[in-house]
């Protein structure tokens, strides 16, 4: 019989176990591969849901699931953590893989041989990144995800990926290499690498020792601030992800929020307000940095022409978002920040797929060669010959009563909806999670405050004037090309981002209040540190 | 030893940096691999150095770093190792593919156009 407590341990086990199972099964059996990685995904996303349920009955904000990896004693060994945060996390996750992995079945698995366990591997990094509550740990997690992450996103070949993924390697592997360089600083001043142990032990630190301290603590974040995109550590973003194949690139919309999700997690834990003199340190780097990545965020928006790179800039926009609001260290502003943090990884994951629906639409060659067999596309409405003494255009073909293909009506609908909650107008997610923040922001009455708040609506603004200009040149100009066929395994993903993103103002209320939960508990580090420390071997 | 050390970090450390930044792929794999070599240096550095010490515990013996060495910088080192030939073999990987599509080592995949 299985402890429920092992449920912690379980999102990372199963992608792990599924991966192994898959590279047995050596290059061929493809069905049989999508099938496992099909269930597998499914029975990750459920596992991360049981997770959610089981953290959200407990009393708020104390609400942890703490299992000791391997069962030894706690500062020793290496503990996995679902709390709140961490749970809520991994529930995208499993949401946005399991959006990728639906699309990439139509015809992107059979671009590679190995996709099917990299994209398993993939979900065992995030998941192992979200859970882990140890610092080396995180480091294992962060580099199985940037692996799986590199295979991914040379996955289909070609010179443009290779040489997006080139700049992508090398960046992350200097990351890793400062990341590293944090881990054994924070370890040679605290001599511990549980992440419940450091932040326990950190108000013991010499004041001598307090500088090398910080010094780490700042390498440690740049390492994880390149990760989440933030200005100036950007610029490899937009191309390695317009570069990536769209099951890739929508997964990788997840992997910035890993980054953010690090810093949060570690200076909540580590500098809170009341942590003496080293209260909230980096907390005027992380706005200034938030700030400037939302300014070059919305300026990168406006001035892309491709869709692709405008949707790199809307990921790097609202990772600044994040940053910026997370710096504030306000749990009201916090809470909201969280809730947006979902709305926009779900509409930048439907982004991506859309590019590749819409750019088939132009006909340009995205994808494999189609296998064409009839059966699994929409209907596209051919227009009738017309009658005579009707209003007839350039082509000789009738202006009233054309029928619009179904195709394009339901691809204009997916990116009205995408639009609308990337610029965070009314009356979807987006707008709630930046009305949410916005209303924070005003309570605060600083100046700090009052620059976010107006770079928030510019940058809203500047996202909807790049959408609708984009929207206007893929669907209001004249297209002599018939209607492109999507697979139902495409557009069933998108159709499904877009309801979870309109279930989301279904239940702004409780998924307000749930995020809420986490911005308060991560206020108050001390129920983090004695949940983990508590903890003693069965 | 300190000094030995100190010296050995910071002249990998710098070379990998210079090599980093130059435009060939293969100076950047040697830069990486330097630096990686440099910050494995720098971990086991951080578990206070000693010599002829070892992290066993011996009986009669109390312990402490006077008289053992710190064993978990040296797990860590090796697990880095380990991840950084793992991950440098694959960037070797990506940029002979580079150099097939491209025909030329730039990092970019074409030269600097004057």
């Amino acid at each position: 019989m299985v402890e429920p407590q092992h449920l912690v341990v379980a999102p990372i086990l199963l992608p792990l176990a599924t991966a192994a199972v898959m590279l047995l099964l050596g290059e061929g059996r493809r069905p049989l591969k999508a099938a496992l990685n099909l269930l597998s995904t499914l029975a990750g996303l459920i596992i991360a849901v049981a997770l959610l349920v089981s953290v959200a009955q407990q009393d708020a904000p104390a609400a942890f699931g703490v299992y000791a990896a391997g069962n030894w004693p706690v500062p020793f060994g290496i503990v996995l953590v679902a709390d709140t945060l961490a749970a809520g996390l991994a529930v995208l996750t499993g949401c946005v893989g399991l959006a990728s992995l639906c699309f990439a079945l139509a015809r992107w698995q059979h671009a590679g041989v190995y996709y099917h366990a990299l994209f398993q591997l993939q979900l065992m990094g995030l998941y192992g990144a979200f859970l882990t509550a140890d610092l080396f740990n995180l480091f294992v997690f962060f580099e199985v995800l940037l692996a799986a992450s590199y295979g991914l996103l040379l996955h289909g070949g070609g010179t443009q990926r290779v040489r997006a993924g080139l700049h992508y390697i090398s960046i992350n592997l200097v990351a890793s290499l400062l990341f590293l360089i944090g881990i054994a600083v924070l370890y040679g001043v605290t001599g511990t690498l549980n992440m419940a142990d450091i932040a326990a032990k950190l108000p013991l630190v010499p004041d001598g020792d307090r500088g090398l301290l910080h010094a780490g603590a700042a390498i440690l974040a740049i390492a994880f601030l390149a990760k989440a995109g933030l200005w100036p550590l950007n610029f490899w973003l937009t191309p390695a992800y317009a570069a990536a194949s769209a099951p890739s690139a929508a997964m990788f919309a997840m992997l910035t929020k890993v980054g953010v999700y690090a810093v949060l997690r570690l200076w909540s834990l580590c500098f809170p307000a009341d942590a003496g003199a080293s209260a909230l340190f980096g907390g005027e780097a992380l706005l200034v940095g938030g700030l400037a990545t939302l300014a070059f965020g919305a300026a990168g928006m406006l001035a892309s022409q491709q869709l692709s790179r405008l949707a790199g800039y809307a990921v790097i926009s609202s990772s600044g978002t994040l940053v910026a609001a997370m710096s504030f260290a306000n749990p009201a502003l916090t809470g909201s920040a969280l809730y947006y943090l979902a709305t926009s990884t779900l509409a930048c994951c439907a982004l991506y797929l859309l590019v590749e629906l819409l750019a088939r639409a132009k006909q340009i060659e995205v994808g494999p060669p189609q296998v064409d067999d009839g059966q699994k596309s929409l209907p596209a409405f051919v227009p009738n010959e017309p009658p005579p003494d009707t209003n007839l255009d350039d082509n000789r073909i009738a202006i009233v009563g054309r029928a619009i293909p179904g195709a394009v009506v339901f691809m204009g609908l997916a990116f009205a909806v995408t639009a609308l909650v990337v610029a965070g107008f009314p009356p979807l997610s987006g707008f709630v999670a930046k009305l949410a923040m916005l209303s924070a922001l005003i309570d605060l009455e600083t100046g700090a405050a009052w620059l976010f708040f107006s770079l928030l609506i510019f940058s809203g603004l500047a996202a909807a004037i790049a959408l609708v200009r984009n929207g206007i040149s893929h669907f209001w100009t004249t297209q002599d090309h018939p209607a492109p066929h999507l697979s139902t395994l495409e557009v069933l993903p998108v159709m499904a981002l877009v309801a979870v993103m309109m279930l989301l103002v279904a239940v702004a209320e409780p998924a307000l209040s749930y995020t809420q939960t986490i911005a308060e508990s991560l206020a108050q580090p001390q129920l983090y540190i004695d949940a983990v420390m508590r903890v003693t071997p069965k | 030893m300190e000094v030995v050390i100190s010296l050995a970090i910071g002249v990998m450390a710098s070379a990998g940096v210079w090599l980093v930044l130059r435009p060939r792929s293969f100076q950047v794999l040697i830069g990486l691999v330097l630096l990686s070599y440099a910050v494995n240096l720098f971990i086991f550095s951080v578990g206070s150095l000693s010599v002829a010490s070892e992290p066993i515990l011996k009986p009669g013996v109390p312990a402490d770093l006077a008289n053992y060495t710190d064993p978990l910088p040296q797990a860590l080192v090796l697990t880095a190792i380990v991840i950084g030939f793992a991950t440098t073999a694959l960037y070797l990987v990506v940029i002979l593919a580079l150099r097939g599509l491209s025909g030329g080592d730039h990092v970019d995949g074409e030269e600097e156009r004057p």
